[in-house]
């Protein structure tokens, strides 16, 4: 870098970037070195993985083609953005996959040698894109990525194979240049990264800077962007994705409880990073085990809860299908268990790496009879932490199992996130009785007068022996039981309980006008970030719209029907036909309309934004706009 | 299982009894087995809070409810995940799953297999009476073929699984058969099955008065029994008969009956050896009961030491532990690449 053009650097509030190409290609490593490097920069970040559930689907066709966007900004942002600022493809499958996002004037960056005749026809290309003129509305850079890498890595003892895969990270490193990003990070990367294979490291090494250089050097580029670190609140910050979040909280929770952790699960798309991230934590007294099925998975939690453990099953819509009557067993024996629900497109196998929120009704509803559990829903990535702790704490302290919605989106997507002080948690609570309850006997199914939750006795403890199951059981003294009285009494115990949750959680906060006004725009999960900025940007706007966003999904939290009562109207937005809507419309008789969207790809602001154009809300107050910060 | 705890006081059988009462079918197999059962756990020298039952669905499955320890009624064949959760959780306990040839076999089967060869240390009772008893009458997975049930009006077509040669398959480290008619054969197998480590899995033959009464009766009967079983004991001849004038002679690996003298038995008649690391040897004799004129073997097929799951898992903890440092939880909730945002 002696010899300096000038170039001009421009300064831009956010940019979108977006890495595509073969699933071989490498583009979630790129987009997440990308990301990595943006964060330690102090951009605020948000990200979406895209891949197919394939690993290698037939090279150069549709079907493989693996996208990764990353949004990085100057403030503070709540999705991976709209569209994307930058292309970057790396075949013609690529381009024809990803173009239509791309606004027009926007950065294309493709890589011209693998325009090849036989990609082309795989693509559905008659004629070769970047040669016909059809590409003029973009600001299109062909690059000869392949030879550039090829050149670059003359001397490397690899094989052509293997130089051929080194060029993502070529392409990692022109985007390095143009979007003024230092190497270290990923240099350091790559080092640790291929420790025992030196001339993988050092071929990659040669790309990535032959990248860096190519956008020096070349006199193709003639500006190159910068994004300058994002106003985020102080603190000290790591990226940090749902699922790392979600196990980093299950950890913490256990911790906090002054026991160990036990997580069983089963491998399934886009849950198995949680068991993946735990089995690693072993030093920590993690108890982590494989089962053979998801249904043996959810059995070995409930008997390591059984035997005082903090238990914890995860698994994605089909797998919770699975667990459903062992879920039902969990109510019945009023044991505390978490389950995690990582919902992907569906019905059956349906769409297992794309995000979808269509689990809501299965997790409130999908067992035999009455069987109330608490279900609760994070918003972000890094919200996954908090909620994964506050699920051990409301199972515990209730005796019942929680379920956790989760969504691929927010599985896999990143953010920056506050570290958490380990000091600033809260304590949880766990009390094992020792002692008996009713004139020397052990009433297993006495209650806590206030919770409705019943002794968490753990075998091992003299003089409690006691036995517990699936059938119907007297109440306080547990013993089977089929008499009709007892069993109404128990089924609405249960309820009760779980009702009673509604006044330990949190009231529900409105984003706008907390008073009320013409429009709310409710929201659950991970909607959230779109839902916000397009409610920010109709306010700004002038428009009497204001957003809520759920957390707690069963029990609602208590002011949720006052909340919706001071609204003229409200839009419920869903990736999934109405679930949500329709437990609003059921429980206060509230005619919420739909914003349904079920691409297995979240929703654009501009989308929510569009619908509540659509709807013309009433104008707000020029008083009341200023409440929008 | 050997779970170390203090000895204590004196435990009776009459400290196992629970105070419910008893309701399975008179005259049921079931009966028989619980008593045994509550008569072998006080001489384990185990403390009843350290025991918990586990059981699925089923008759046999009541089970937990009539013994005075921990206990736990699960769902349809899950037992075995339930006592897994639990015995990796809590490794001081010691763990008996009681199951049936329903539960086990047929909705549950793969969470027996699995838990077989995890070698999770635990004792499967499983009550095999051929039959569905609770759901009143359909044919199990042990059924005869041709069978005429509820279910199955003009005959079953399923053939059935042999329990031992599964087990076998599934490679279970102690697996023993004993039958509802022979208390004592029962108490002796099923303290050698409490006492070893690892997964032990005894299959009794149990008689179900209402559905399927007299399944075993060539032999529960005392009378035709010695003709028709083989009771294996470790170290000795495969010898039987009323008059110990029988043996199993094995013709390269076809197994053959004959007769002698009952003094020296003829060349060719194997000594069992039931801690033999091939399982071929089991099971050759798991496959006898289903040939014409073999008997049907009782008692240990088969007793051989692995890790257990549990010790494994703990073994990792532990030296996973020697690395931990004071403040390791929150570097891992800090993470290696932070940055900061100042005022």
């Amino acid at each position: 870098m002696s010899e300096t053009r000038r170039i001009a650097v421009e300064d831009l509030d956010n940019i979108v970037i977006r890495f595509a190409g073969d699933s071989g290609d490498g583009m979630q490593l790129t987009g997440m070195q990308f990301t990595d490097t943006s964060a330690i920069l102090g951009n605020d970040i948000s990200t979406l993985p895209d891949f197919p559930a394939e690993i290698r689907a037939p090279a150069g066709s549709l079907a493989g083609v693996s996208g990764f966007q990353v949004n990085f900004s100057n403030f503070d942002i709540r999705t991976p953005g709209d569209a994307p600022t930058a292309l970057v493809v790396m075949n013609p499958a690529a381009l024809k996959t990803n173009l239509s996002d791309l606004d027009t004037g926007g950065i294309l960056i493709a890589n011209e040698d693998a325009f090849t005749p036989d990609n082309l026809r795989q693509a559905g290309y008659a004629a070769n894109p970047l040669e016909d003129g059809g590409l003029k509305a973009y600001r299109l850079y062909k690059v000869p990525i392949t030879k550039l890498v090829d050149n670059a890595l003359k001397e490397s003892p690899l094989t052509f194979r293997q130089k051929e895969r080194c060029k993502n990270f070529f392409a990692l490193g022109l985007a390095y240049w143009m979007f003024s990003r230092p190497l270290e990070s990923t240099l350091k990367w790559i080092k640790e990264k291929f420790k025992k294979n030196p001339d993988m490291a050092d071929a990659n090494v040669r790309a990535l800077n032959a990248g860096f250089y190519y956008g020096e050097t070349t006199e193709s580029f003639e500006v190159r962007y910068q994004v300058r670190k994002a106003k985020i609140a102080p603190g000290t910050y790591r990226k940090i994705t749902g699922n790392e979040a979600m196990a980093l909280g299950l950890l913490c929770a256990a911790e906090k409880a002054g026991t160990h952790l036990f997580m069983a699960g089963y491998p399934i798309t886009p849950a198995s990073d949680i068991l993946h991230e735990l089995a690693k934590h072993r030093k920590f007294g993690v108890k982590t085990f494989q089962a053979e099925d998801e249904i043996s998975a959810i059995g070995a939690a409930i008997g390591a809860a059984f035997g005082g453990a903090l238990a914890v099953t995860a698994s994605s819509g089909p797998g919770i299908a699975l667990k459903g009557e062992a879920i039902g067993l969990a109510i019945m024996l009023e044991l505390p268990l978490v389950i995690c629900d990582v919902q992907r497109g569906g019905p059956s196998t349906g769409l297992p790496t794309k995000t979808e929120q269509a689990d809501l009704l299965q997790a409130i509803c999908g067992r035999n009879s009455e069987s109330p559990l608490a279900v609760i829903a994070p918003a972000t990535p890094g919200e996954c932490f908090d909620m994964a702790f506050e699920a051990f704490r409301i199972a515990t302290k209730y005796m019942t199992p929680v379920m956790i919605l989760s969504d691929g989106y927010l599985a896999n997507g990143a953010e920056p996130w506050a570290v958490r002080k380990l000091e600033d948690l809260p304590e949880i609570p766990v009390v094992h009785p020792t002692r008996t309850n009713g004139d020397g006997a052990f009433l297993p199914y006495k209650r806590d007068p206030r919770t409705l939750a019943r002794p968490w006795a753990i075998p091992g403890t003299p003089g409690l022996e006691h036995r517990i199951g699936g059938i119907e059981k007297a109440d306080v003294t547990g013993n089977v039981s089929y008499d009709p009285d007892n069993h109404e009494h128990m089924v609405r115990t249960r309820q009760a309980k779980v009702d009673g949750i509604a006044a330990d959680i949190p009231a529900l906060e409105i984003f706008g006008s907390p008073s009320g006004g013409d429009l709310l725009v409710l929201g659950w999960g991970s909607t959230y970030g779109a839902i916000a900025s397009a409610v920010e940007q109709a306010r700004q706007d002038g428009m009497d719209v204001s957003a809520a966003h759920l957390r707690y999904m069963n029990p609602f939290p208590e002011n949720l029907g006052d909340v919706l009562k001071s609204f003229g109207r409200v839009l419920i937005p869903e990736m999934n036909l109405g679930q949500l809507r329709m437990l609003v419309r059921a429980r206060f008789l509230v005619d919420a309309m739909g914003l349904n969207k079920v691409k297995g790809q979240p929703f654009k602001i501009k989308e929510i934004f569009q619908k509540i154009l659509d709807l013309r809300p009433k104008s707000l107050a020029a008083g009341r706009r200023a409440a929008v910060a | 299982m050997a779970t170390e705890t203090a000895t204590p006081p004196a435990l009776t059988k009459k400290d196992f009894i629970a105070g419910q009462d008893v309701r399975w079918c008179p005259g049921c197999g079931d009966y028989a087995i619980l008593s045994t059962a509550q008569g072998v756990l006080p001489k384990l020298g185990i403390a009843r809070e350290n025991i918990v039952v586990i059981s699925g669905i089923g008759c046999s499955s009541r089970f937990p409810y009539y013994v005075n320890t921990y206990g736990f009624h699960s769902i349809h064949g899950r037992a075995p995940t339930f006592a897994t959760g639990l015995k990796l959780a809590r490794p001081d306990l010691s763990i008996w799953i009681v199951t049936g040839d329903g539960d086990g076999l047929s909705i549950g089967g793969n969470h027996l297999i699995h838990i077989l060869r995890r070698n999770v240390d635990c004792t499967i009772l499983l009550f095999n009476n051929r039959i569905y008893g609770l759901t009143k009458g359909q044919c199990s997975p042990t059924s005869e073929m041709n069978k005429k049930t509820k279910s199955t009006p003009l005959g079953s077509i399923d053939y059935p699984v042999n329990p031992i040669s599964l087990a076998l398959a599934a490679e279970a480290t102690f697996i023993a058969r004993t039958l509802d008619t022979d208390p004592k054969h029962m108490g002796k197998i099923l303290l050698q099955a409490a006492q070893h480590k690892g997964t032990s899995f005894v299959e009794i033959f149990q008689n179900c008065i209402i559905f399927n009464d007299k399944a075993f009766e060539s032999v529960s009967d005392k009378t035709t029994r010695p003709d028709n079983a083989i009771y294996l004991e470790h170290g000795q001849p495969l010898v039987y008969g009323k008059d110990g004038h029988r043996a199993i002679r094995l013709n390269g690996w076809k197994p053959e009956p004959v007769t002698f003298d009952g003094a020296v038995p003829p060349d060719g008649v194997p000594v069992h050896d039931e801690t033999a690391e091939d399982p071929s040897w089991a099971y050759l004799l798991s496959r006898m009961d289903h040939q014409e004129g073999f008997p049907v073997p009782m008692g240990v097929f088969r007793r051989v030491h692995r890790d257990t799951y549990e010790d494994l898992m703990t073994r990792q903890i532990d030296e996973a532990r020697k690395k931990l440092g004071p403040d390791d939880l929150q570097n891992l909730l800090t993470g290696e690449d932070t940055w900061t945002v100042s005022q």
